[in-house]
């Protein structure tokens, strides 16, 4: 979003490396990311992509040889900082993963999940329409409503994805992480997650790893391009696309690598 | 003689494996495509020496004595013997041909032994000579047989597939036979000992059994007030009850430490230690509930004002939860680790902290698998023997003091079998009814956890 003509930074990384055990995985990274916006960061397998994507919500922290260096700024806060709590940063930026992971529960309970632990719903009337809000917003509404204690493992694969979605965004984060969402899903459903995400982007600033050229390039506003654990480029989706600086990046578009 | 000969086959069958690929080879080296590696053939032919060694055998091990038997007896034949006395006179003059008789030997018995000895030393060569040149014959026809175009895949194949199907029939037979021999001698034991006494009379007493002589005919009502398995039964339930209050909060824990807190060296080297526990012979911790664990619980009572019996279920059942804990702990480990990865991840990325992460996802999704962790480990409790016997005492108080004494099902089983039996005696049947019990009750357990691990297993389909 611009405002008055002025871009929006809701996330600006400056020097991020990331280190599994001796290995680094990521160099020197800096990237800003705008608000409302969806940033597709694209690349080869093993570029280092989900690497970078997983430092944003902290989810590094869950790998024991993980480190993480470097400044990482959210609203102009620095959540690589000491003082970061991730339980509100995780609820200030939802992710959604490749392969859809329900929760072996009802639909309603994988939706009231995230309303649950932090408290955000006072009474059962409440928690409902959290629940219905999110599932409309994530376009699954008209096709569950009539299910919601079922268990959300019985959905096809598109809709458990959809699922994943609502759970994310019951929360109301102002970030939603997209790793490869739509990678284990058949091209109907990819169509219907591709414009889920062009409506989310009215409400929260969206960053999407994918290995389909072809979904950054509809999806997307902003690209930025991984190889070897380098940010290659990264700009406007339509100048990476049709003339991007990097003669690396202009290989991997037109497909001659990767 | 019999191990000679039986090494002798062996060695004929890598001498007919070894002669089978070598004409394999032979037929390969003229340029023609064989059908199958050279190994079948080899495996071919050691078939065809084993097969009919087998066959001989089986039938030699069957006939041979009622052959000899026969043999022995026609000499006394049409002398107005009755079977008993016959059957007695074999006896004897084999006996005496190995050496082992100490009656009076008559010369009649003598005559026996002598031949019964001449037809064994026939029968033996003879089995010899058959067996040998059986396999002889055989292998030859099946060397003669093999050329470049005979098969020998399928036949080694489907010999393979028959001795696998023989090996899991043989573990089936014997389960049968084992629970069908429980049923009879139950149901023997109920012909004499009403089942209403047995399921609900609360007196335990088979001492009381001892008394009859074996010559005096049966008189049910001696019995009346003697088998009633309430008390074992409410005595195995407790036991096991303490048991599992031991077990499955400490074990619970420490598989979810293990699985979710644990780093992975810490894990390493934790989870094998928590499995030797499981390694240590049941009567080690049997001594150790008797001899450590029961005085200190008597001498901690006494401090207190308490009175403990030095045999007390407490004791017992606490050990035996000891005993338990890896089984638990390592199951739900095993469960909880195999709970996916992306779940935690779903969980930790809408913010929820580990032990939420574990009490509201990991714990719902892993949970059939723990029930049935833990209903494995009921079924050990109440199997558990020695540390009963050791620990508990052997008298059957019909009690819900922990600190008393009490016995169970299967102390008690070992209490009527030890020493001299009589089969037929109401005595040693509930024994048998007792392990029929015991066996429909673990039975019942298992099934129920298999049922629940099952489910589970559907559940990330």
């Amino acid at each position: 979003m611009r405002k008055n003509g002025v871009k929006m930074i809701k996330i600006k990384a400056k020097d991020v490396d990331v280190f599994y055990g001796k290995k680094q995985a990521l160099f020197n990274i800096s990237l800003d990311i705008e608000e409302n916006q969806v940033t597709a960061l694209i690349g080869p397998s093993g570029c280092g992509k989900s690497t970078f994507l997983r430092c944003l919500n902290r989810m590094n922290d869950v790998i024991d040889i993980c480190s993480v260096k470097g400044e990482i700024l959210i609203n102009d806060f620095n959540i690589n900082d000491k003082s970061c709590d991730v339980v509100r940063l995780r609820e200030k930026i939802g992710m959604v993963f490749q392969k859809p992971n329900p929760f072996p529960k009802t639909l309603y309970e994988n939706v009231s999940y995230g309303p649950t632990i932090h408290g955000m719903a006072q009474s059962k009337q409440e928690m409902d329409e959290i629940v219905e809000t999110s599932l409309k917003k994530a376009a699954l509404w008209e096709e569950v409503k009539d299910r919601l204690h079922e268990p959300g493992t019985g959905l096809s694969g598109g809709q458990q994805q959809r699922l994943c979605i609502a759970r994310a965004i019951s929360v109301r984060p102002e970030v939603i992480l997209m790793d490869e969402p739509c990678s284990a899903l058949d091209p109907i459903a990819t169509a219907q997650i591709e414009e889920l995400i062009d409506e989310l982007k009215k409400e929260h600033t969206i960053i999407i790893v994918t290995h389909s050229m072809a979904q950054a390039a509809r999806v997307s506003q902003n690209t930025g391009f991984f190889h070897l654990g380098q940010l290659i480029e990264h700009g406007s989706t339509d100048k990476i696309f049709k003339n991007p600086d990097n003669k690396k990046t202009q290989d991997y578009i037109t497909g001659r690598f990767g | 003689m019999n191990l000679i000969l039986f090494t002798f086959i062996v060695l004929l069958g890598f001498t007919s494996y070894y002669f089978g690929r070598k004409k394999a080879y032979t037929i390969q080296s003229t340029k023609k495509r064989l059908t199958a590696l050279p190994q079948f053939y080899g495996y071919y032919l050691a078939i065809w020496c084993a097969i009919p060694a087998f066959i001989i055998f089986s039938l030699w091990a069957i006939f041979e004595p009622t052959i000899v038997k026969l043999l022995i007896l026609s000499d006394y034949s049409n002398q107005g013997y009755l079977d008993d006395e016959l059957n007695l006179l074999y006896e004897k003059s084999k006996a005496l041909s190995r050496g082992q008789f100490t009656g009076e030997i008559t010369p009649f018995i003598e005559a026996s032994a002598e031949k019964y000895l001449s037809l064994r030393s026939i029968a033996q060569s003879s089995k010899v000579v058959i067996v040998l040149s059986a396999i002889i014959a055989s292998v030859a026809y099946a060397y003669k047989r093999i050329s470049s175009n005979s098969r020998t895949r399928e036949p080694v194949e489907k010999f393979l597939n028959a001795v696998l199907f023989t090996a899991s029939l043989a573990a089936i037979l014997t389960t049968v036979g084992i629970v069908f021999s429980l049923i009879f001698q139950t149901i023997d034991f109920f012909k004499v000992i009403p089942l209403f006494d047995f399921v609900f009379g609360t007196h335990w007493y088979p001492a009381k059994a001892f008394v009859r002589d074996s010559s005096e005919a049966l008189d049910p009502t001696m019995y009346s007030d003697t088998f009633g398995a309430v008390p074992i039964f409410a005595g195995t339930f407790f036991i096991a009850f303490i048991a599992m209050c031991v077990a499955i909060p400490i074990g619970l824990m420490s598989g979810i430490y293990l699985a979710e807190y644990a780093s992975t060296k810490v894990r390493q080297y934790a989870k094998p230690l928590i499995e030797i526990l499981a390694g240590i012979p049941t009567v080690v911790y049997g001594f150790f509930a008797a001899l450590t664990v029961g005085p200190f619980l008597k001498e901690l009572g006494t401090s207190m004002g308490l009175e403990v019996s030095a045999e007390s279920a407490l004791a017992a059942g606490g050990v035996m939860g000891i005993m338990i804990i890896p089984f638990i702990s390592s199951l739900s480990d095993d469960v909880i680790t195999s709970v996916p990865q992306s779940l935690r991840d779903g969980s930790y990325a809408m913010g929820a902290t580990k032990s939420e992460t574990i009490k509201r996802v990991i714990f719902p999704a892993a949970l059939p698998g723990i029930v049935g962790s833990i209903l494995l480990g009921v079924s050990r409790a109440i199997g558990e023997t020695m540390i009963v016997v050791m620990a508990s005492g052997l008298a059957a108080n019909l009690t819900l003091n922990p600190l008393e004494s009490t016995s169970t099902i299967t102390a008690q089983i070992v209490v009527i079998l030890i020493g001299d039996q009589a089969f037929g005696d109401p005595k040693t049947q509930a024994a048998f009814a007792l392990g029929m019990s015991l066996f429909l009750v673990t039975l019942c357990l298992n099934i129920v956890a298999l049922r629940v691990v099952k489910k589970y297993r559907e559940k990330y389909e």
